[in-house]
C-alpha cells in the first residue's frame, strides 16, 4: 500500500504506479509505449473522477488531512511577494505550530497569521503536529494587536487539529488564550479574512477564525470536535468516527449551506495535493477579491457589520 | 426476603422495609464527607456541606434566587427552543435528547438570564443548567447570553454569569463552535463600553465555554474545589500518556497559576460581588476604542 495515498484512493496509486513502470520501461528501451501510457492516463483520470464525485464525509475529513496536502508555509512561498516571519509572544515562548508576520500579498502590505503542521516526524514534532499552545495563540494575539495598530488587514490560515490538550497548556491558560483571541478578533478595526486549507479543529482554529469573510477549500472540514472524538463521546467507539463525520457536518458544502462559510474555494481533481500552484492561485483571487471589497468599508461598517454577522450564528426557535 | 422473613406469617412480616414513613428526599449524604445532612437545612445553607463546606451543584434558578435581591425579576428571552437543525443522530435521536432533558430539568436550554437587583444595584444574571445536557452551549445558550449581553449595553448594567458546563454542545455541530465567537463578541462590545462583567466559575466548568465567556470576566471568580480547564483530564492523559498530578485544573491550581482573581465561597459571593461592582461602577466608565486597549 502507498502511504502517498489514503485507502479509497488505491485504485489511483495502482493505476499511477503501473504509468510509472511503463515510463520506465519506455525509457529503458527503443519500444514506443506512449499510446498504451496515454489509454492508462485516461483511465486513471475517469478513475479519480469516479472516486471524487461522491466523496463521504469521512473520505472528505481523511483528504483534509492528506499527507501531501500543502500547509500553510507552502501558500506563503507561493502567494507572497514578501514574507518576514515574527516570533514569539514575548512572555513565555515562541510557538512552532502557530507562524506569523508581514507580508506583501499581491502588492499590498498585510499581516499574516497561519497554523503549520510539519511533513516528515521530524517537523511533525517540531510543529507540534498544528497543534498550538497558550504562547501560540497569544504570539497571534501580538500580531492581531500590532495589525489594528498600523492598518493592516489580517489574512489568516487554519489548519490544526485543536489546540494541544496538555499540562503545560492548560497551566499556562488555554482556555484564557484562546476566549482573548476570539474577542479580539471579533473588534478588530481591520479587515480580517480567514480560510481553512486542512483541518479546521474546534476552538483551536475558531482562535485565529473569527473575521469578515471565513473560506473554505473544497476538501477542508471544519468541526466543533475531530470526528473521532465524538464518535468515542457520543457512540462510545471512535471506530464509529464515519457516522460523526456525517452527523457532525463538516464539510464545505454543508457549512456553506448553513451560512456559515462565506466561500468554498474549488480543488483540482484529487484534491489540492494533486495542483498546488493551482490551489493557491485561487486561493489568492479569492482573497484579493475579498480585500477589496472591505478595504472601501470604514472601520465603523467593517465593525459593525462583522459583529452583526457573529450575533447572527445559531438556529432556535421563538 | 430473606429465608427468616418468608417463614414468618404475612400478618407480622412488616413490608416495604424501614423506610416507609419517611418522606423522600428529606435527608441528603454529602459526597466528600459523608455527613448525612437535613435538607432543608442544606437549602439554607445555599448547598454547601456544613461539616466539611463541599460545594455540591445547584440548579440555575435556584442558583439566581440565591444570588439575587428578593423580589421582582425579568427572564430574557425565556421562550427560546432548540432546533435539530443538523438532523443529529448518534445512538439517540438529538431531538429526544432534547425533550429528555427539558422534562428532566423543567427548562426549555441550559442557560437561564435574568434582570433583577444584587444589593439594590440593576444587574443581568445568568447561569447554567448542568443538568440540561451537561450544561452545554448550543444555538439557545449562545442566543440568551448575547441578549443578556445586549441589555447589559441598553441599561448600562453589570453582567454575571455562574458557568457550569461540560463545553460545546456536539449535536449542534460548528453551529455550537461560533457561539463561542458570538459570545466574546458581545464581550468585546461591554469591555469597549466599560460595562462590568464578572464570571463565577463553578464545577465543573470546560471546552468551549471555559475557552469563551468563562475566562473573559473582567473579574474570573471560581467555587473552592471546581474543576475547570480547556480539555478534559480524560483527554489530556490520553495525550500525554501519564495521571495527571493532584489537584489538577481545579480552582487553587487555577489560582496559583493566574488564570483567576479568587476563589470565593458560595456563601460569600453575594456580598463580594456587590462591593466590587460599587468600587468598578464608582466612576463614569472610560470609553474604550476596540484593538489594542481591549487586550
Amino acid at each position: 500500500m502507498n502511504p502517498n495515498y489514503l485507502d479509497f484512493e488505491q485504485p489511483i496509486a495502482e493505476l499511477q504506479a503501473k504509468i510509472d513502470e511503463l515510463r520506465n520501461v519506455g525509457s529503458d528501451n527503443a519500444i514506443n509505449l506512449d499510446e498504451e501510457i496515454r489509454r492508462l492516463q485516461i483511465k486513471m483520470r475517469q478513475k479519480i473522477r469516479g472516486i471524487f464525485k461522491d466523496l463521504t464525509p469521512w473520505q472528505i475529513s481523511q483528504l483534509s488531512r492528506h499527507p501531501l496536502r500543502p500547509y500553510t508555509l507552502d501558500y506563503i512561498e507561493k502567494i507572497f511577494d514578501e514574507f518576514h516571519e515574527l516570533h514569539g509572544d514575548r512572555t513565555f515562548a515562541d510557538d512552532h505550530a502557530i507562524v506569523g508576520g508581514l507580508a506583501r500579498f499581491r502588492g499590498r502590505a498585510i499581516m499574516f497569521i497561519g497554523q503549520q503542521k510539519g511533513r516528515d516526524t521530524k517537523a511533525k514534532i517540531f510543529r507540534n503536529f498544528g497543534m498550538a499552545r497558550p504562547e501560540g495563540y497569544r504570539k497571534a494575539l501580538r500580531l492581531m494587536n500590532m495589525a489594528a495598530r498600523f492598518r493592516l488587514p489580517l489574512v489568516t490560515f487554519i489548519d490544526t487539529p485543536g489546540a494541544y490538550p496538555g499540562v503545560g497548556a492548560e497551566e499556562r491558560g488555554q482556555s484564557e488564550a484562546i476566549a482573548r483571541n476570539l474577542q479580539v478578533l471579533s473588534r478588530l478595526p481591520v479587515p480580517v479574512i480567514c480560510t481553512i486549507i486542512g483541518e479546521g479543529g474546534s476552538g483551536g482554529a475558531l482562535a485565529i477564525g473569527v473575521g469578515d469573510r471565513v473560506n473554505m477549500l473544497q476538501y477542508s472540514t471544519y468541526s466543533v470536535i475531530t470526528p473521532e472524538g465524538c464518535a468515542s463521546i457520543l457512540w462510545k467507539d471512535a471506530a464509529n468516527a464515519q457516522s460523526a463525520a456525517t452527523a457532525l457536518g463538516i464539510t464545505s458544502a454543508r457549512l456553506k449551506e448553513l451560512g456559515l462559510v462565506d466561500k468554498v474555494i474549488r480543488e483540482p481533481l484529487g484534491g489540492a495535493h494533486k495542483n498546488p500552484d493551482k490551489v493557491a492561485i485561487r486561493v489568492a483571487n479569492c482573497i484579493e477579491a475579498q480585500l477589496e471589497v472591505l478595504g472601501a468599508q470604514t472601520t465603523d461598517q467593517l465593525l459593525d457589520t462583522r459583529y452583526k454577522r457573529l450575533l447572527s450564528f445559531g438556529e432556535f426557535n421563538g | 426476603m430473606s429465608w427468616f422473613q418468608k417463614l414468618m406469617p404475612s400478618r407480622i412480616r412488616t413490608e416495604g422495609g424501614t423506610k416507609r414513613n419517611v418522606p423522600e428526599g428529606l435527608w441528603t449524604k454529602c459526597a466528600a464527607c459523608s455527613a448525612v445532612l437535613y435538607k432543608p437545612e442544606l437549602d439554607r445553607n445555599l448547598a454547601v456541606c456544613p461539616k466539611c463546606s463541599k460545594h455540591m451543584p445547584v440548579a440555575a434558578r435556584v442558583r439566581l434566587e440565591q444570588f439575587l435581591d428578593p423580589g421582582e425579576k425579568r427572564e430574557i428571552a425565556g421562550d427560546l427552543e432548540p432546533v435539530d437543525t443538523l438532523k443529529f443522530r448518534d445512538q439517540k435521536k438529538y431531538r429526544d435528547r432534547i425533550i429528555a432533558a427539558q422534562k428532566k430539568t423543567g427548562e426549555k436550554d441550559a442557560l437561564i438570564a435574568l434582570v433583577g437587583k444584587l444589593a439594590e444595584r440593576d444587574i443581568v444574571a445568568c447561569a447554567f443548567e448542568f443538568a440540561f445536557m451537561g450544561g452545554s452551549m448550543g444555538s439557545v445558550v449562545g442566543e440568551k447570553f448575547a441578549r443578556a449581553g445586549q441589555e447589559c449595553l441598553r441599561l448600562k448594567v453589570p453582567l454575571v454569569c455562574f458557568s457550569a458546563t461540560g463545553g460545546a454542545r456536539m449535536q449542534e455541530g460548528l453551529l455550537s463552535l461560533m457561539q463561542m465567537a458570538k459570545t466574546s463578541a458581545v464581550l468585546g462590545r461591554m469591555a469597549e463600553e466599560g460595562i462590568p462583567y464578572i464570571s463565577v466559575l463553578t464545577h465543573p466548568t470546560t471546552g468551549g465555554v471555559s475557552a469563551s465567556l468563562g475566562m473573559l470576566g473582567d473579574i474570573n471568580i471560581a467555587e473552592p474545589g471546581a474543576l475547570i480547564g480547556f480539555a478534559g483530564p480524560r483527554v489530556i492523559e490520553q495525550t500525554v500518556r501519564e495521571k495527571l498530578p493532584e489537584g489538577f485544573q481545579r480552582s487553587e491550581f487555577l489560582l496559583e497559576k493566574g488564570a483567576i482573581d479568587m476563589i470565593l465561597d458560595r456563601r460569600q459571593l453575594r456580598d463580594e460581588i456587590a462591593a466590587m461592582l460599587a468600587l468598578m461602577m464608582d466612576g463614569e466608565p472610560a470609553k474604550v476604542v476596540s484593538g489594542e486597549v481591549v487586550a
